[in-house]
């Protein structure tokens, strides 16, 4: 069957639907920003009220918050769709499931970058770091970040949503697939954090920008084969 | 020992997964033969690596782990390959046999990839100091470990069998990712562990000795892979000639 409108345009609807949706409600989003700010604040509290401590390693706590928020994210992007058969009425609609794919991972990823963005001034509070260095690489490597938690993590929640413990499967999962990524995305923070005397801000940029290349390729490959088993 | 005796026995093996595969008749012998071979040749390789290859130059004797710790992680490479080439399979043309020699070779390599690990923290020890360290290659091998036993989680975790096969065989293809990024670690990143040892990169006699060690857990890995297909192959079977869970009620009269 031939799709009857592009694959662009149908990933947009998709996306404008979970938009609608989260609006409707603005639940999920709610509970997550609630649920990081939650989770950076036990972080200083777990390591003791050190400032010069807490600043040195502000970038990695950061991107711990939105790890673990993002699988509630992800978890819940996913359940909304096994509600009343929802993903199986998406997929008999003629349009290509790899535009499902593109739109939950903008989906997934858009809402994870307006987390961030309330979890930076949490993180001035807290941490007491300086974000105004490099405003707008700090802005790129978030939106990287979150686009290469959201690509393998649409894939492994489409999948977990259905399948028995879902909520112990997701981060099975998904963490040893992101721990390339982490280790990128908070390094590169870091470097937008503090000075960058060694010039290393540009190469673990690379390193997002092929990962998650590498995932939306393998993710777009993938993901028709488990909309069809859905 | 020269490099061609492992080398021809390389050339035996491959004749005998040939064999496996094509003559059905052999399949209840050649397993075994395969694994008899091995053991011997493992008691070999202890002699080899022990007494027979040269202490390593800087390494001394703590350097004889080489011969075992890399053909453990090789093996897990193979394994690991072979599990995304059967995803790819799978999802290409759905078939049990491609589902079932993928559950095979994840589990016999995450079973060698765990011993070539621990084995590598046995040597970190006296080399480094430390048992474990936040390396590159360390924290990418384990990366790849731990997606592969998320990949057995979810198996385990799944009863349908399609919907195991098909989404095993994407977080397969998935997992399969880490293999190039392990690999290359100690390429692309300072790495404290050295690059990759081959035949090449060392001593002629201790190459030979790496190819014997090589060969001995190919010897192996052909019948744990074959041994854990068949029970992969019963289970699927099992679980199509399985009733329904809740018979229908009968009717209230």
């Amino acid at each position: 069957m031939t799709p009857k409108i592009s694959l662009l345009a149908a990933a947009w609807l998709v996306l404008k639907k979970d938009w609608q949706i989260e609006w409707r409600t603005r639940a999920r989003l709610t509970a997550l920003i609630f649920f990081s700010g939650a989770t950076l604040l036990l972080f200083s509290f777990a390591m003791g009220p050190d400032v010069t401590s807490l600043r040195a390693h502000a970038h990695g706590y950061l991107w711990l918050g939105l790890l673990f928020a993002s699988v509630l994210s992800l978890g819940e992007s996913f359940r909304i769709e096994s509600e009343n058969q929802a993903l199986t009425g998406l997929v008999l609609t003629p349009v290509e499931p790899r535009a499902i794919f593109i739109g939950k991972v903008l989906g997934n990823a858009s809402m994870l970058f307006v987390l961030s963005l309330v979890l930076l001034p949490i993180t001035v509070g807290l941490y007491d770091v300086t974000l105004t260095r490099v405003p707008h690489l700090l802005l790129l490597v978030l939106f990287l970040g979150v686009l290469g938690i959201s690509a393998p993590g649409t894939v492994y929640s489409a999948i977990s949503a259905n399948a028995r413990a879902r909520d112990v499967m997701l981060p099975l999962l998904l963490f040893p697939v992101l721990v390339p990524l982490l280790l990128a995305a908070a390094s590169a923070t870091k470097l937008t954090f503090q000075p960058d005397p060694q010039d290393q801000l540009g190469s673990w940029l690379k390193l997002l920008i092929a990962f998650d290349l590498i995932y939306l390729s393998v993710g777009f490959l993938v993901f028709p084969k488990i909309a069809e088993e859905d | 020992m020269p490099a061609s005796i492992p080398l021809l026995l390389l050339l035996a093996l491959a004749v005998m997964v040939v064999v496996h595969i094509a003559v059905p008749k052999t399949r209840t012998i050649l397993w075994k033969l395969s694994a008899a071979l091995g053991a011997v040749m493992l008691g070999l390789l202890m002699y080899l690596g022990m007494f027979y290859a040269p202490p390593e130059a800087f390494m001394s004797n703590v350097g004889r782990i080489l011969y075992v710790h890399v053909p453990y992680i090789w093996m897990a490479f193979i394994a690991f390959l072979m599990n995304v080439g059967c995803a790819f399979g799978y999802l290409m043309k759905k078939s049990w046999v491609t589902d079932a020699l993928a559950e095979s070779s994840a589990e016999v390599g995450v079973l060698f990839g765990a011993v070539g690990v621990a084995m590598g923290s046995i040597w970190a020890r006296p080399t480094w100091g430390v048992w474990w360290d936040w390396d590159p290659r360390l924290i990418s091998t384990t990366v790849m470990l731990l997606s592969y036993v998320g990949y057995l989680a979810l198996r385990s975790f799944t009863e349908d069998p399609e919907r195991r096969a098909t989404w095993s065989a994407a977080v397969g293809i998935l997992s399969g990712v880490s293999l190039p990024i392990t690999y290359y670690s100690v390429r692309w990143w300072n790495s404290l562990h050295q690059v990759q040892s081959s035949t090449a990169s060392v001593d002629k006699t201790m190459g030979s000795v790496l190819l014997w060690g090589l060969a001995t857990l190919l010897f192996f890995l052909f019948p744990f892979i074959v041994k854990r297909y068949e029970i992969a192959r019963a289970r699927q079977t099992a679980a199509m000639e399985l009733p329904p869970l809740e018979a229908p009620r009968p009717e209230a009269a």
